[in-house]
């Protein structure tokens, strides 16, 4: 088996990746539970930075393990009395849900054998514009990606997810505002 | 030796100098803070311990190692334990991608690449920077959490709000200067400024300014320190922390000063450049070292002359002003690149908006607080019987007469005897 720097650090990522991640579902304090999901976040970077994607890596650092992550620990210190020893207790269902993973871990597996997407017979313009753009690319290719308005342009998705965003915030201002006599 | 057992190699030796040279200091920092403030307020600093007090920092970690390090009762003891230390780790972290100096006239080796005065130059270096500094909060969030302490819990969520409304700030006043210089890479934007022949505060004089305040707010400086105020929190996330754990936490805090500072000189003020002067070899890192300086110095003289923020006035100053001038910095640069105009519009633009922000804010307080000199008889209503002011009684006694000032603060009244001996006292060389 050949044995190189990236495939050592992937297996690395994994398995940090993996014990995080059930980390995450199976620890009893809920803040405990919330600091497993910042090592979930950083290992699934450390994916991305191996597959070539610095971007999408540090913007799922800055994002999703820097702010998002924050928000939900800010919840629940605010909210529930987060001192307690178990505050994250096992749902009863557990064995469907762990049904419903074995299944669809079986369908993920199966489906990157043999699906006509698999890589190396994908088309998606995404893959195509990453050809030939060389290390450190990424960055450039993705805002003409997103941002051209001629070839493969994201622009309207990208601002329609603005839109829900926007929708969102609306709604917590609804909720959050005192009522007026 | 391979290639990358060479880059390897370098990136370690690198790794040392960088986190030896960043703790080294900051053992310095706190002595130069104490003494800068000590200047400020007349007073003389620690200058006890060696000449100019220069082995205080040396003594201060003696005590700080050997102080006992309670861990409350209530406490939650894994995080509580690795709380300061995530901090000092992200805090060094970012420091990262910092170009320290040149590497232009170093040739094409594979050591001159291993050995380059940085620690790594990734595409998006900026982006790295803001993301680690993002995940700064989770050490000051969990220490406050896990000390089982109401205190330290405020604090620390006083703490995670001020940050994460702080960085919208930040990354929106740096994506000026990244327009300009149309790359994310630290080491890029040096050059980007070597090529325009100007530092980008010329361009973005407006955008330096809200990172200015915005990186205070970041790294918790005063007057933006209410994570720690101790009149209204105790110390806030400190308050349980005692011994080297408390320390780690300054640490982090004024390597987070260090890194904030650095990135001001690196997309700002040219980095390693000075005009001509950076062509000298050994001389671009001084350069880096000086204006890096110049900022830390401007961090202590804001502590020493800003009084502490209110909470509501730091959420309303962060999302009503620092944010809408954030936007339309912005928006003016890239009007500017879009259109191709030349770089002193938008360095123009950025002084006009700063100047009628300003009069605008000059108006307003000046509306509130009329500017009124006090006249002589209200001196003596204004000061409380136990303030004497050298200066000014030695002044009225010297137009009105010993005897008269006397007699007027007998008049008043409600003044002591002992007022006006205080005065006669005062007054005396």
């Amino acid at each position: 088996m050949h044995v190189d720097l990236a495939s050592i650090a992937f297996w690395v990522i994994a398995i940090v990746l993996v014990g995080a991640s059930l980390a995450v579902v199976l620890q009893r304090n809920i803040v405990h539970a919330a600091l497993a999901l910042i090592v979930v976040f950083g290992a699934a970077a450390g994916i991305y930075i191996l597959l070539n994607a610095e971007f999408i890596a540090i913007v799922q650092v800055l994002i999703y393990a820097g702010a998002v992550t924050i928000l939900i620990l800010f919840a629940i210190m605010l909210t529930q009395h987060s001192m307690g020893r178990n505050s994250n207790p096992f749902s009863t269902q557990w064995w469907l849900a762990a049904l419903i993973c074995i299944l669809l871990g079986g369908g993920i597996i199966y489906a990157v054998g043999h699906s006509v997407m698999a890589i190396g017979t994908a088309t998606s313009p995404v893959l195509l514009a990453g050809e030939g753009s060389g290390v450190g690319g990424t960055v450039v290719r993705l805002g003409q990606l997103l941002y051209s308005p001629f070839q493969y342009s994201y622009v309207l998705p990208f601002e329609i997810a603005s839109v829900v965003l926007l929708v969102a915030i609306v709604g917590a201002i609804m909720i959050g505002r005192e009522e007026e006599e | 030796m391979s290639d990358v057992a060479i880059q390897l190699i370098g990136a370690l030796i690198k790794c040392v100098v960088v986190i030896g040279a960043l703790l080294t200091i900051f053992a310095y920092m706190t002595l130069i803070e104490r003494r800068v403030l000590a200047r400020f307020q007349r007073r003389v600093g620690p200058n006890r311990a060696g000449p100019f007090g220069l082995l205080q920092p040396l003594a201060d970690g003696m005590k700080m190692a050997f102080k006992e390090q309670i861990i409350p009762s209530k406490a939650r003891r894994f995080v509580f334990l690795i709380a300061p230390s995530i901090s000092v780790f992200v805090a060094l972290s970012a420091f990262a991608v910092v170009p320290l100096g040149d590497t232009t006239a170093w040739g094409n080796s594979v050591w001159a690449h291993a050995l380059a005065p940085y620690i790594a130059d990734i595409n998006v270096g900026v982006l790295y920077i803001l993301a680690i500094s993002s995940l700064a909060v989770y050490g000051i969030v969990l220490g406050g959490w896990s000390s089982g302490n109401h205190y330290s819990l405020l604090g620390a969520l006083r703490s995670a709000a001020q940050m994460v409304s702080y960085e919208v700030s930040i990354a929106l006043s740096l994506a000026g200067v990244l327009m300009f210089s149309q790359t994310l890479s630290m080491v890029g934007i040096v050059h980007a400024q070597v090529n325009y022949g100007i530092w980008f505060i010329l361009v973005q004089p407006l955008g330096f300014l809200l990172y200015g305040i915005a990186a205070t707010a970041e790294v918790n400086r005063a007057p933006f320190d209410l994570p720690e105020a101790e009149q209204e929190l105790v110390a806030g996330y400190l308050t349980e922390f005692s011994g080297l754990r408390w320390s780690l936490y300054q640490m982090a805090e004024y390597i987070n000063m260090i890194t904030v500072s650095s990135i001001a000189a690196t997309l700002f003020f040219g980095g390693w450049t000075l005009g001509g002067l950076s062509g000298i070899p050994g001389l671009p890192i001084v350069w880096y070292v000086v204006k890096v300086a110049i900022f830390l110095f401007i961090f202590m003289w804001l502590r020493a002359t800003l009084p502490r923020i209110r909470y509501d006035q730091l959420m309303r100053f962060g999302w009503q002003v620092l944010l809408p001038l954030s936007v339309l910095n912005l928006l003016a640069t890239a009007v500017v690149i879009a259109f191709g105009w030349p770089w002193w519009i938008s360095g123009v633009f950025g002084l006009a908006v700063l100047l009628v922000g300003g009069a605008v804010y000059y108006a307003r307080m000046r509306r509130n607080h009329p500017l009124t000199q006090p006249t002589q008889d209200e001196i003596g209503l204004l000061l409380p019987q136990s303030v004497r002011l050298v200066h000014i009684e030695a002044q009225a006694l010297a137009t009105n007469g010993t005897n008269g000032a006397i007699s007027a603060n007998g008049s008043k009244g409600d003044k002591s005897g002992a007022s006006a001996e205080a005065v006669e006292a005062g007054a005396r060389p």
